[in-house]
């Protein structure tokens, strides 16, 4: 399970360093949501997968019966994903506002912020 | 804009049964599955799927408050109950128990938090798909 | 427990609540700033004294015992750097009662900030690694909001190249703190302190380090992680680029010497090797690019990456002497940088321009303002007897007792390019005649920007004060490191009295 869950998230860091690196600013944003997902599948396989009971004590019993499964990095994830619900919803704001004010949606486009002084003395 | 009938009729009854349905979520939050994080979602997705039926204007008098004002009220409250076992001489944040109730479950200052943080969630995630939505 | 911990985070947070409730009461929302913003610096001097008194302080969040619950710490670094956040924003916040335009209010400039205040100032407390990132992004999302706000065009895009950068290095941040747990079992720093050091693969311990540091050295804007930083900065309003360029890449800087001090301290030859090469880099790229310039603000946000690289030197010597320069010029910096760049605005106020070309002829009309102007770009560049003289002096001489000598060769090189960049806004915005094709013909008095000038007058007096009376900050400083150095002494005020 490890392996295949390795894989998956290299696979996902794979597609998403790829859509980085395309000069569209769409396919910025799914790189970027694409990166958050590997990192969170990153941390659910590093926080060790188990076949264990849920780190939930029951009505009757008062304390955890071994194996339980750590729910830290499910805490963790689930953190990470609410933040990561919020940054998007901004960027895809931003990317649009962008899109309507440049014009354009290739990157290559947008260079005035390290172009400043040209523009100005054409 | 055209919308299917079938949408639209349905939004209508959706509006209410939803935010319901997440209150209820809220409220069985403390012990199981639910809380003020997915009770807050069901909410928003109760208005959203109004403001795509009709319109964001039609949303945004259904729901009554500016949504930016959630957001201000449930950090509020949020923050008042984390901040209540500070003015007992406990650490910020330590969660103060009243009694068991009834219907809502066992009352205290983490009931409050959740409150809060369900009023944060309608409020952001409205203001995030109304504002996208007037924009078009 | 000792309630001046939290506040620097509370005071803030609440002020941000009222201001968003207040949302459409302009008058309102600018006093409440202006109140908070001094609460806090007031705060953060409570918290200093308290921290030089009794030492570490620490506060167990929800009355959590230590490992298991979020901890809030403060020592001697952090009280320095809440002392340092209240004092920018309150002058920030008083030039931007003029500056800010009403239009930019409206949409939630004052609640904005004050949340990234509250990123801010956490990130300086927490005691925790996950609860790090949380305050990064906090800070983050509001800085995102900030760089966009008002959707100019270069605005716009300046912020996308922020948000992406900063998004990147957020997820390694992720994804190192998820390894780092699943590696050893905590997030708690000081018992990750303890665990890392028995870790049974150190080999990972040091690829994580490497990790940590591409994360928050991106944050820092350290070489070569640095091209957001001069794309983007240049692009918001004035009072926006000041607070970032004293505050935010500082943030890194914190962590970056948090990290290397207390957690990835098993193979210092190696990490901190990285660092020192890094460092120096960091300073000649920096001025090299402002050498190439001829904004006024892209000037200094390439200077902001040149300043990086001394503060990373410090770090990366590891003595407490470095440690100590480390700590004083990051006093120094934001007070210098921000003052800087609030000059940079009351000129664009005044002739309408941030372009050198387009500038000139200040020094003959306002002549208060040029010396405003001289006294931070001096202390910037290393000029005896102000701020920035006693910051370089210190981190050189404790690279010349650690012999190395390429290093200091760096910095001293560094220095005077960084006098020719100062020299050059000098002579083209004050010095050089104006132009005649300047379409500007009132000349306003100093006095009627009372609000744009008084911060800049009162930074600019901090920084001669710190020039001619070094000695107690370099005291300060020296204890801050010294008690960085003994990790002992953290771990044990941390996990110690964990359970109450």
């Amino acid at each position: 399970m490890e392996v295949f869950l390795a894989i998956l998230a290299g696979a996902l860091y794979a597609a998403g360093l790829y859509m980085l690196m395309r000069r569209s600013i769409v396919k910025l944003i799914m790189g970027l949501s694409l990166l958050g997902h590997a990192a969170n599948l990153l941390i659910f396989t590093v926080g060790r997968v188990t076949r264990a009971n849920p780190p939930v004590i029951g009505h009757e019993a008062d304390m955890l019966h071994a194996p339980f499964a750590d729910p830290l990095p499910q805490a963790l994830i689930l953190t990470a994903i609410v933040i990561g619900f919020g940054v998007q919803a901004f960027a895809i704001v931003l990317v649009k506002r962008a899109y309507q004010t440049v014009g354009t949606d290739d990157f290559d486009q947008m260079r005035s912020t390290d172009r400043y002084e040209d523009e100005l003395f054409k | 804009m055209r919308t299917s009938i079938i949408l639209s009729t349905a939004s209508r009854y959706l509006l209410p049964l939803m935010p319901l349905f997440s209150i209820f979520l809220l409220l069985r939050g403390h012990n199981e599955p639910g809380g003020g994080f997915v009770g807050g979602l069901v909410a928003a997705a109760a208005f959203a799927l109004y403001a795509f039926a009709h319109n964001v204007k039609e949303a945004r008098k259904a729901l009554r408050v500016e949504p930016r004002r959630l957001i201000g009220v449930g950090l509020f409250i949020a923050v008042g109950s984390a901040a209540l076992s500070v003015f007992n001489g406990k650490p910020f944040m330590t969660g103060l128990w009243y009694k068991e109730v009834p219907v809502l479950g066992k009352l205290g200052t983490p009931f409050l938090f959740d409150i809060g943080v369900y009023l944060v969630v309608v409020g952001v995630t409205l203001t995030i798909i109304f504002s996208l939505a007037e924009g078009e | 427990m000792n309630i001046l911990l939290i506040l620097p985070i509370l005071i803030p947070f609440i002020t941000g609540i009222i201001l968003i409730l207040a949302w459409n009461n302009q008058l309102g929302q600018k006093t409440l700033s202006v109140v908070g913003a001094s609460l806090l610096l007031a705060t953060g001097v409570g918290l200093l004294l308290s921290v030089w008194e009794d030492g570490i302080q620490v506060v167990q969040i929800g009355n959590w015992p230590a490992p298991f619950g979020i901890t809030l710490v403060a020592d001697l670094l952090s009280a320095i750097m809440v002392v340092l956040a209240g004092l920018m924003s309150t002058s920030v916040i008083i030039y931007s009662l003029t500056s800010m335009d009403p239009e930019r209010e409206s949409f939630g400039y004052h609640p904005l900030f004050h949340i990234l205040l509250m990123g801010i100032c956490g990130s300086f407390l927490t005691g925790d690694i996950f609860n790090l990132y949380v305050w990064f992004e906090v800070m983050l999302i509001s800085s995102f909001v900030l760089v966009a706000l008002g959707g100019e065009k270069a605005q716009l895009e300046g912020g996308i190249k922020y948000v992406t950068l900063n998004l990147i290095s957020s997820a390694i941040f992720l994804v190192a703190v998820g390894i780092l747990y699943g590696m050893v079992g905590t997030l708690n720093m000081a018992d990750l302190a303890n665990q890392l050091d028995n870790a049974k693969q150190p080999g990972l311990v040091t690829t994580l380090a490497i990790l940590f540091m591409i994360a928050f050295g991106l944050k820092a804007a350290m070489f070569p992680l640095f091209f957001w930083l001069p794309s983007s900065y240049h692009t918001p309003p004035v009072a926006v680029s000041a607070i970032f360029s004293g505050l935010l890449t500082k943030v890194g800087v914190y962590t970056l010497i948090r990290a290397f001090t207390l957690l990835f301290v098993q193979d210092v030859e190696y990490t901190h090797t990285i660092l020192l090469v890094a460092s120096g880099l960091t300073m000649l790229t920096g001025v090299l690019g402002a050498a190439a310039q001829n904004e006024f603000r892209r000037i200094l946000s390439f200077h902001i990456v040149s300043q990086i690289g001394y503060m990373v030197m410090g770090l990366a010597l590891y003595t407490p002497l470095a440690l100590a320069g480390s700590i004083f010029y990051i006093a120094h910096h934001i007070i210098v940088k921000t003052n800087l760049f609030l000059v940079s605005g009351v000129v664009h106020r005044l002739r309408g321009s941030y372009h050198l070309k387009q500038l000139g002829g200040m020094y003959h009309l306002y002549p208060m303002l040029a010396i405003l102007f001289l006294i931070p770009a001096f202390s910037l560049a290393g000029i005896p007897p102000l701020s920035g003289f006693w910051a370089k002096f210190v981190l050189i001489k404790a690279g010349l007792q650690q012999g190395e000598y390429a290093i200091v060769a760096t910095a001293l090189v560094v220095s005077l390019l960084t006098i020719f960049s100062m020299t050059k806004i000098w002579g083209e915005v004050f010095w050089k005649p104006e132009l005649e094709s300047s379409e500007v013909t009132e000349n306003p008095p100093l006095s009627s920007l009372l609000h744009l000038v008084l911060p800049v007058a009162a930074l600019a007096a901090i920084t001669v004060m710190i020039g001619l009376f070094s000695e107690p900050l370099f005291i300060l400083s020296t204890r801050a490191a010294e008690q960085l150095l003994n990790r002992e002494a953290y771990i044990q005020a941390v996990l110690g009295l964990g359970v109450q």
